[in-house]
């Protein structure tokens, strides 16, 4: 067991802060402590410039773009990239869809896709909850159906985050109504310009337009755009949301927040006195840190037995639901520290006052962390069936 | 439920231990807000009044005040119905059921309590009947942005001046700011900022020259603002009470406040203990109602046990409104609010959380309830604020 950086490690962790210091956009730093939501030229213009660094795709291999970096490197940088309050940058493109082609795409399909999701030129979301599908995504209704050359698409995706800026839509289409519903499934890659797509817009109680409803109808799509065979699907999306749920963690986000919040506690005053002096208050920054703690050894738990060549499997569950329920501790400590600098909404395009300017709308949003990819109930149904085995009901 | 009168002399009488049930006045109130609120107020009506320029309704204030709940813990010979906080919840809590944004905490309870308790009978003759009548609104200015929820740190100050006073300083947090017609503001008249004694309070009409407000739409659909106060000149009829001595009557008004929030709150959560139940019952997955999963059912459960827990509670505190000994009133208080503060959060994230995806949206109701709650919780302190102030208030009662 050694946890210390070796003197390689410390010249790169260096190397980090320093260009993030200097690189980070002053407004994109804001928006990061505050909170508030990016919009898409600043997430595309932030992404090249990572890209142009060879930062973006750092958990890709190296023959794809990626920088080949050890674990331990990937954690610093994640680090020190949180620390300078500069945005996660990701995309969905990058974290999912790039893994999923590299594991099951085929090779034209890798050749065009991935060198386009680094320079993003291509914007990805995800299909995959309906209306009624959602923590039972089997149950998926959306039908591609095969006519020639093509299929022809019909059905209705929900929650597509950034559908609306999206130019493509990685999709889980139904293919086959007969057997095991989860066997019917395929992973379909659909361009957003199509005829018969259309995309409404869902405001979500943050106030905030991210989330929309996507309606199929009739929608061609060559079958050259399946990823795997037909009906390979349900086995991809399980591969993708392991996938997310170990970048869900977010360690070094909550650091970065945590950091946020001390500053906050020691700016404001309760009964003219630093609100960090607070007994109470201390107390639950004390608490969340150790939660946190608790969370970040974990994750190295687990990313140093998927170095060691284990696949990511039940513990992804784990790490989600002490992830999202360390994010939204802090997300609940902003609006405490705020109190009634949090009350104002949708004023002149802020919210709160100040440094709390987007603290209720991320509370808000916070309360979704453990609905999406895969519910806090549907996590612990796949940690029940890892302790009972087949006992599990 | 009950009222003071029905639980003490009367019920010992009968030879009853215990009576929790509410006379017939009460049931009324109580019946008669739920009916209106539910015809008139419902979900999209109520979004309307929101999203109005000026983001409440006079006419359903004046109703309000018509069917007598505006003035309901009021004094009779001013137009109100002489009753006290039980009366006043049984209004409250349908009314946090409708998600209702027109001022009754801010305005019916803590404004006009501030003028029933310790105005002069001029100050009562000019503010009480229109604030009974839904002609009125008045505001309670007291939290600063350096004091939090520390109702002793008052920097905002009232000079006596030959014929009169001269206030200035800067309010925050103050709800109904932009509806109101006049605040009482919470200021120092002696001493140094965090002392208990030197504090005052004054009627300051919202039209004073010097008078400046920064209105702003609340999360949970209300408004609030700040307060410029700049060298505001006042008569000498604009101090409320007895100058120096207003701490006393401060955290009077905001324990009767907590009450009212906290009746408020369990109106918003049995809300959303319905919806959630009834959600949970006709959404299918893996071809169920998701109520069918235990996990569910327990959590249902808990959502219950929150409530009914946060009615006693609130009862408790409605019940020690009036004691005679300020201690008692207060622990009675803090208590209610931490206490049902912890459930009221819990209550409204469980409802997102069953209600999944749509839980999120701005379009359903359960997100409105969320951030009405989430309100409920920092308003006038969080539960930490109040388990601090109960445990330090263990000696005095």
């Amino acid at each position: 067991m050694d946890i210390d950086f070796n003197a390689e490690d410390l010249a790169f962790q260096r190397e980090v802060r320093a260009w993030f210091e200097a690189n980070t956009p002053p407004e994109l730093r804001r928006k990061t402590v505050t909170g508030e939501m990016l919009q898409k030229d600043e997430i595309v213009r932030w992404q090249r410039r990572l890209d142009a660094q060879g930062w973006l795709v750092t958990g890709w291999p190296q023959e794809h773009g990626g920088p080949g970096w050890t674990p331990t490197r990937r954690y610093i940088f994640d680090l020190e990239r949180a620390a300078a309050c500069a945005p996660i940058g990701l995309s969905m493109g990058v974290i999912m869809l790039g893994p999923v082609l590299m594991a099951f795409g085929a090779p034209e399909q890798r050749a065009h896709y991935l060198p386009r999701i680094r320079r993003c030129e291509d914007w990805w979301c995800q299909g995959y909850s309906e209306p009624g599908a959602g923590s039972d995504l089997a149950s998926l209704k959306t039908a591609a159906v095969a006519d020639g050359d093509d299929y022809v698409v019909n059905g209705s995706k929900m929650w597509t985050t950034y559908a609306h800026w999206a130019t493509h839509m990685f999709c889980l289409v139904r293919t086959a109504g007969t057997g095991k519903k989860q066997e019917g499934i395929s992973f379909l890659l659909i361009e957003m310009d199509r005829a018969g797509i259309e995309v409404r817009p869902i405001v979500s109680i943050d106030g905030e337009h991210s989330l929309n409803q996507v309606f199929l109808t009739d929608v061609r799509v060559p079958k050259k755009n399946l990823v795997g065979r037909e009906g390979q699907g349900w086995d991809i999306a399980k591969y993708l949301l392991t996938h997310e749920r170990t970048s869900i963690a977010g360690v070094a986000e909550c650091k970065a927040h945590l950091a946020n919040l001390h500053a906050a506690a020691a700016e404001r005053r309760s009964g003219g006195r630093p609100l960090v002096e607070d007994a109470a208050m201390r107390l639950k920054l004390a608490r969340a840190e150790i939660e946190l703690m608790a969370l970040e050894y974990t994750n190295f738990r687990v990313l140093a037995a998927t170095a060691a060549g284990k696949a990511p499997g039940p513990e992804s569950s784990l790490l989600k639901t002490m992830g999202t329920a360390v994010q939204q501790t802090l997300s609940e400590l902003d609006i405490d520290i705020a109190a009634e600098k949090a009350w104002p909404w949708h004023e002149r395009g802020e919210f709160g006052r100040g440094r709390y300017a987007h603290a209720m709308e991320r509370y808000c949003y916070s309360r979704a962390a453990t609905i999406y990819g895969g519910s806090d109930e549907v996590q612990k149904n796949v940690l029940a069936k890892m302790l009972l085995g087949g006992g599990a009901r | 439920m009950c009222s003071p009168r029905c639980c003490s002399a009367a019920a010992r009488a009968n030879g009853n231990a215990m009576n929790f049930d509410l006379s017939e006045e009460q049931t009324m109130l109580r019946d008669a807000a739920q009916k209106f609120l539910r015809a008139e107020y419902g979900f999209d009506a109520r979004n309307r009044i929101v999203a109005s320029e000026t983001g409440m309704s006079r006419d359903h204030w004046r109703r309000f005040g018509e069917f007598g709940w505006l003035g309901v813990a009021l004094p009779q010979e001013h137009g109100g119905f002489g009753g006290g906080m039980v009366e006043t919840i049984q209004i409250a809590e349908p009314m946090g059921a409708a998600l209702v944004v027109e001022p009754y905490l801010a305005s019916a309870v803590l404004g006009a309590q501030a003028v029933a308790r310790a105005g002069s009978p001029a100050q009562q003759a000019a503010w009480l009947p229109g604030l009974a009548s839904g002609e009125l609104v008045l505001a309670l200015a007291h939290t600063e942005d350096d004091s939090r929820h520390q109702l002793a740190h008052v920097a905002a100050h009232a000079a006596a001046t030959g014929g009169g006073w001269l206030l200035s300083g800067r309010k925050s947090g103050v709800l109904g700011a932009p509806w109101a017609d006049g605040f009482v503001v919470v200021a120092r008249t002696a001493g140094a900022v965090h002392e208990h004694r030197g504090i005052s309070l004054f009627m300051v009409g919202a039209k004073t020259p010097g008078v400046q407000v920064e209105g702003y739409r609340v999360y949970d659909g209300s408004r609030a603002g700040d307060l410029l106060l700049d060298a505001v000149v006042l008569g000498r009829d604009a101090l409320l009470g007895v100058e120096g001595e207003g701490l006393g009557l401060l955290e009077q008004l905001i324990d009767l406040g907590i009450v009212a929030a906290c009746a408020d709150a369990l109106g918003a959560m049995g809300a959303l203990l319905r919806k959630t139940v009834e959600y949970t019952g006709t959404r299918k997955q893996f071809d169920v109602p998701i109520a069918s999963f235990q996990v569910i059912q327990h959590r249902l459960v808990d959502m219950f046990a929150a409530i009914e827990a946060s009615r006693s509670l609130l009862l408790m505190a409605a019940l020690h409104a009036e004691h005679p000994d300020a201690a008692a009133r207060s622990r009675a208080a803090s208590a209610a609010k931490a206490g049902i503060g912890e459930r009221a959060r819990f209550v409204a994230q469980q409802a997102v959380q069953l209600h999944g995806g749509v839980g999120m949206t701005e379009e359903l109701d359960i997100g409105h309830y969320f951030r009405r709650l989430t309100m409920f919780c920092h308003l006038f302190g969080g539960s930490d604020h109040h388990l601090q102030r109960f445990a330090a208030l263990r000696g005095a009662a």
